[in-house]
């Protein structure tokens, strides 16, 4: 499934999910350069109703979203539902078993809970191909259930861009305060996820590059900490524009002391990806 | 400055009302920040007994964000300065580390608020962590714990008390960066004091915690000395 098919099958159940991303995108694009507009602005009451026409979801809109989000969770549990028990995760101590059961229990609670909002909106599973070959079978990560150090730097990425990706979708979910608090509840989770596993890989220590030690539970600069060639372009894609520094024109390196050096300025905050980006690094695994 | 509830004309047909006072404090912010857009009336610091008032609309989630993350700033910023005993290399490059992110969103607050609505910021608060043990590692990460499950739950219920035009959106993803990192750190220091409890605070659905502003700071309560007024904010 490419990215047209996913918006294909959101389209079967909200027919203008097209309209309502681009709608989003445009308004995201007048918010790139906030302070200097504002301050340009003549009149703050028509900006405020631009603003206020470009946000104004309808529940429709707020499905959209919580089908984008089904789709991820919908990826993440059926990965940790595949590698809970595989030969990989078999040569693994016993409380990193534990740590990725309890995380598959928390993707399929997600699932189950974005369904159970969506109701008969909610769009059906994908099929989908963990190797990232589009339903080859023989992508980047082909052998993945045999080798739990490869099983760790899938579900980093899948928790680090899931992260990203709730992220970017809050301020879509803004007219709905109880989705939006709902969605805000599962964004922390996977941060919650994503720590932990960093953490994993830091103990084992395996494929981490060594320009990129020490791995950290938080993402410094644009650093995935992942070292693995078949399918670093698409790794890297999930940490893209993680570097940030400057936060609503605020410079944060050098906040406080000299220890707020680029890499600490930057781990301090994580960063959004829009649906086109996030779309674009779980395609491979879409069939 | 009298708090909102007096701002209220009490008599239909009273010329003299406390909307005078209103707009003279509107004109005084709008003169402050071209920036604000939706500013909400607010005072820099009470006179009387209602303690630091938040204020109202975005500035006064940003002044309530604030307030908490001087609270964990302040906390790191001992804990590196004298560690607990016994602790390990590792254990104190991720308490540098929480530290430098704490102190990171402490100042990024200060300077972010001001820019937007100088008159409105909090001042800087007074802390009491008398309750905490520094030199021991149990009480310290007990503390930690605290602190950061006070802040991603402080956060993730805030989100829906910011406003939906002007800044809000974009105040609603800042906070979004913010939030991910405290839950990040949140793991962590579940994990340093009980191996796999990253995520153990979730709900039969998987969700995280939220909470209100009155039910944060009845928590951060025992350690700020200084009196915080959320009567003001969103709700």
């Amino acid at each position: 499934m490419n990215l047209n098919n996913i918006f294909s099958e959101i389209e079967k159940v909200d027919p203008e999910v097209h309209e309502r991303f681009s709608t989003r995108r445009n308004a995201m694009k007048m918010f790139a350069n906030l302070t200097g507009k504002i301050a340009l602005a003549s009149s703050p009451v028509l900006l405020s109703s631009m603003f206020s026409k470009a946000y104004g979801q309808t529940p429709a809109q707020v499905n959209a979203v919580l089908n984008f989000a089904l789709t991820l969770e919908y990826l993440e549990a059926e990965f940790y539902n595949n590698i809970v028990g595989s030969a990989g995760y078999l040569t693994a101590n016993a409380s990193a078993q534990g740590a990725l059961t309890k995380i598959r229990d928390d993707e399929n609670k997600h699932v189950a809970f974005l369904k159970s909002v969506l109701g008969a909106a909610a769009v059906a599973k994908p099929t989908f191909d963990f190797t990232g070959g589009k339903g080859s079978g023989v992508g980047p990560f082909v052998g993945y259930l045999a080798s739990y150090p490869v099983q760790l730097a899938m579900a980093q990425t899948f928790e680090d861009t899931g992260v990203r990706a709730y992220k970017g979708q809050a301020v879509n979910l803004q007219s709905n305060k109880t989705v939006l608090t709902a969605a805000l509840n599962i964004h922390s989770v996977e941060a919650r996820h994503a720590s932990h596993i960093r953490q994993m890989r830091r103990a084992l220590d395996v494929a981490v590059p060594d320009s990129e030690k020490p791995l950290k539970p938080w993402i410094t600069l644009n650093y995935s900490g992942i070292q693995y060639p078949p399918a670093q372009a698409n790794i890297n894609l999930s940490y893209a524009g993680e570097e940030l520094t400057t936060q609503a024109t605020v410079s944060i390196v050098g906040l406080g002391g000299a220890y707020n050096t680029a890499k600490a300025a930057s781990e301090g905050f994580d960063e959004p990806l829009t649906i086109d980006q996030v779309l674009t690094i779980i395609n491979p695994f879409i069939v | 400055m009298e708090n909102r509830k007096e701002l209220v004309p009490l008599e239909k047909g009273s010329k003299l009302n406390s909307y005078g006072l209103q707009r003279r404090n509107m004109v005084k912010y709008m003169g402050a920040s071209m920036a604000l857009i939706a500013v909400g009336s607010a005072c820099r610091k009470d006179n009387d007994d209602d303690g630091v008032d938040l204020g109202s609309g975005d500035v006064g989630i940003l002044n309530y964000a604030y307030a908490l993350e001087q609270l964990e700033a302040a906390f790191y910023e001992r804990v590196v300065a004298s560690p607990y005993a016994g602790i390990s290399a590792l254990e104190l490059e991720y308490m540098t580390d929480l530290r430098n992110h704490e102190v990171a969103h402490r100042e990024f607050f200060k300077i972010a608020i001001t820019a937007a609505a100088p008159s409105m910021i909090i001042p800087s608060l007074e802390v009491d962590f008398s309750s905490i043990n520094f030199t021991s590692r149990a009480s310290v990460l007990d503390a930690a714990k605290a602190f950061e499950d006070l802040g991603v739950s402080a956060y993730n219920g805030a989100g829906q008390l910011i406003s939906t035009t002007g800044n809000g959106p974009a105040y609603l993803t800042l906070a979004g960066k913010i939030v991910s990192v405290e839950a990040r750190h949140a793991a962590l220091i579940a994990d340093l004091l009980s191996n796999g409890s990253f995520a153990a605070t979730t709900d039969a659905n998987g969700l995280d915690l939220a909470r209100t502003p009155a039910q944060v700071l009845a928590i951060a309560d025992t350690y700020i000395v200084t009196k915080i007024n959320a009567s003001n904010l969103p709700s």
